[in-house]
């Protein structure tokens, strides 16, 4: 039971499928507490979905999520929830920092306002992403990094244990990738658990510490150095790790 | 001339300034959700609600009337629902056929009460496009309960409708219990439609629920004064469509509510700044209809501020032609700006920008600035 606590998200045995077709198929994951952990696969791999049944945005067919031990039920607030930039409609009549706002709308609780004490949260979170300048902006008139780091600064307002992010590099420009970086960075130093969904692969050593490799089944997860071998990676991408082998991957 | 002094057009008025208020507010939500076929769908499957109530209770009574087509829209929204999940069928073709299904089970039982020799049906069938002659003030007094109950809920939970409208997964990982919440503003929706029936009817209810907020979409950047500007689009063609058809012998009142609010949403359409057409025409269309046209331009810009204390300083052709790939049809593009007052000829055959041309190529510069962060 010790042992369990030390896991800031647990998965056993989840298996989830739309119209009948398994998308993911037995999923056995630890993620131990404070570690910045890369989810990669291939197209289709069920990253997306491995990380939303996790939430329990997605029914799994079967399997069980515990967070710091616990059942996942009753467990909300405990992850900050940072969805793909591109699902969503940046036409929405809104601006910046009414979407940073949201951030705190799981603790300011049924028929409550949000006042002074939430914008200056929403602020601060805008500060931290370099983005306090476009507090009034309509959101339709930002540009794709700007986006992301609005999405990042909402759930840093949550100031949740966990931060889940899913492919928050997608897209983005150069500068929001090193920001996006630096706060991940930030919130590790602060004892914060870290998952993202990541496609690129040159960069897994730099920026985490741990991974899970996933195409439908884990093929396997653990810290960097042991598990992101070119082995895993073909076993997890299929012939298409030819271009892998030299990022380095394969020297570890 | 005393508009007003007149008691039915007065109840008429009031009556659908009510629903226009409700079906503006609560039809933002449908139109930024993506859910106008929704309020489509659910008008047109409380035609059998309707006159199943009444073949039961044998009451015209508005509060059972309402209550027997919100009861339908409700289970045409579940037929929707149990259609997509079950079936392979997309959902708007599941909204398709669950409108269709009910629309005509309403009409068969329509029909086949008005062949039954009872008197006490006769006036039901207006429910198809609407009497806003027959309410009386008991209709009214309803209808201003049950949207006034629909407000206060929507105000009471707005912001987490907000959230739940711009990203439900989000909401849900707030801990939000979304399914619920998204049933309870699909309710509201179907009380909105239903507080309208008897005046603009099934078929052309959908118009209420969606043109209101995609009208007045156009004139805001944020949710609150969009939905309040809805609500009063949704007031203001209710009380002119109700004065207009009470002046003007023979014009029914729905339909004339529903054209006048037609109206308003094709002039928004145009006119609204930033969003309109007109206005983006304006701000983009010249240039952006000859993407060919903006590199001459910019070097015509650039050139023009090597002389910034006299913009109209002419450039010849050969110059701007060294600037540009060899292959550039430069005096064609050239005079092609000149047709769109871009560009002008100074003396000697010199080129140079107008200040409109300017102004668009400083437009220019600024959107590929904000596009490249």
């Amino acid at each position: 039971m010790n042992e369990r606590e030390n896991w800031a998200l647990e998965v056993e045995d989840l298996t989830v499928a739309y119209a009948d077709k398994p998308v993911l198929w037995d999923i056995d994951l630890q993620v131990p507490k404070g570690v910045k952990m890369a989810i990669i696969g291939p197209n289709g791999a069920g990253k997306s979905t491995l990380v939303k049944a996790a939430m329990g945005l997605i029914k799994p067919v079967a399997g069980e999520v515990r967070i710091f031990g616990e059942p996942r039920d009753g467990a909300e607030g405990q992850i900050a929830y940072v969805p793909q930039r591109t699902t969503l409609s940046w036409d929405f009549p809104t601006d910046v920092i009414d979407v940073v706002t949201m951030g705190t709308y799981g603790r300011v609780g049924w028929f409550r306002r949000c006042g002074a004490t939430e914008k200056a949260e929403a602020m601060a979170a805008l500060e931290q992403v370099g983005m306090a300048d476009f507090a009034r902006r309509p959101i339709a008139a930002l540009s794709g990094g700007q986006q992301q780091r609005v999405l990042l600064a909402r759930a840093l307002v949550q100031d949740a244990p966990i931060y889940i992010l899913d492919e928050p590099f997608q897209g983005v420009d150069a500068p929001t990738e090193r920001a996006i970086i630096e706060v991940l960075d930030d919130l590790a130093d602060a004892g914060k658990t870290i998952i993202v969904v990541h496609h690129d692969l040159q960069t897994i050593p730099e920026y985490f510490d741990a991974v899970l490799l996933l195409n439908v089944r884990a093929i396997d997860s653990g810290p960097v150095e042991e598990v992101f071998t070119e082995e895993n990676l073909r076993l997890t991408f299929g012939g298409r790790v030819g271009v892998l082998a030299a990022s380095g991957a394969g020297e570890v | 001339m005393d508009l007003f002094g007149d008691y039915t057009l007065r109840l008429v008025a009031l009556g659908s300034a009510i629903l226009g208020a409700t079906s503006g507010a609560l039809g933002s939500f449908a139109y930024l959700r993506r859910q106008s076929l929704l309020g489509d769908a659910v008008s047109h499957a409380a035609l059998p609600g309707i006159v199943l109530a009444f073949m039961l209770t044998g009451s015209k009574v508005p509060l059972v009337l309402m209550v027997g087509a919100g009861l339908a829209g409700w289970v045409g929204t579940l037929a929707v629902q149990l259609v997509v999940r079950r079936s392979r069928v997309p959902y708007d073709s599941a909204l398709g056929i669950v409108l269709a299904v009910f629309f005509g089970a309403g009409l068969v039982l329509l029909t086949h009460l008005q062949k039954l020799p009872n008197a006490a049906q006769a006036g039901l069938e207006s429910f198809l496009f609407g009497q806003a002659a027959s309410l009386l003030k008991r209709d009214v007094v309803t209808m201003a309960v049950l949207g006034a109950a629909a407000l206060v809920v929507l105000i009471l939970l707005w912001k987490e409708f907000k959230v739940l409208s711009f990203d439900p997964d989000f909401a849900a990982s707030l801990g939000l219990p979304v399914r619920r919440l998204d049933g309870l503003l699909t309710l509201l929706l179907v009380v909105a439609i239903v507080i309208g029936l008897q005046t603009v009817g099934v078929v052309l209810m959908s118009a209420m629920i969606v043109a209101p907020g995609a009208a007045a979409r156009q004139w805001s950047r944020r949710l609150a004064p969009m939905v309040l500007i809805a609500a009063a689009i949704g007031i203001f063609s209710g009380i002119t469509g109700s004065i207009f058809s009470s002046y003007i012998p023979r014009l029914p009142t729905g339909p004339t509510i529903v054209l006048v609010l037609s109206a308003i949403f094709l002039a928004s359409l145009f006119m609204a700044p930033q969003r309109g057409l007109l206005w983006r025409s304006l701000r983009f269309g010249v240039l952006r209809t000859a993407p060919d046209l903006d590199p001459v331009l910019m070097r015509l810009f650039a050139l023009s501020r090597q002389h910034p204390d006299d913009p109209e300083h002419g450039h010849s052709v050969a110059v701007i032609q060294t600037m540009s790939p060899p292959e550039a049809k430069v005096v064609a593009a050239l005079e092609r700006l000149a047709d769109r007052g871009l560009a002008q000829r100074t003396a000697g055959g010199r080129w140079a920008p107008t200040p409109i041309g300017r102004r668009e190529a400083r437009r220019i510069l600024d959107r590929e600035a904000g596009e490249g962060s």
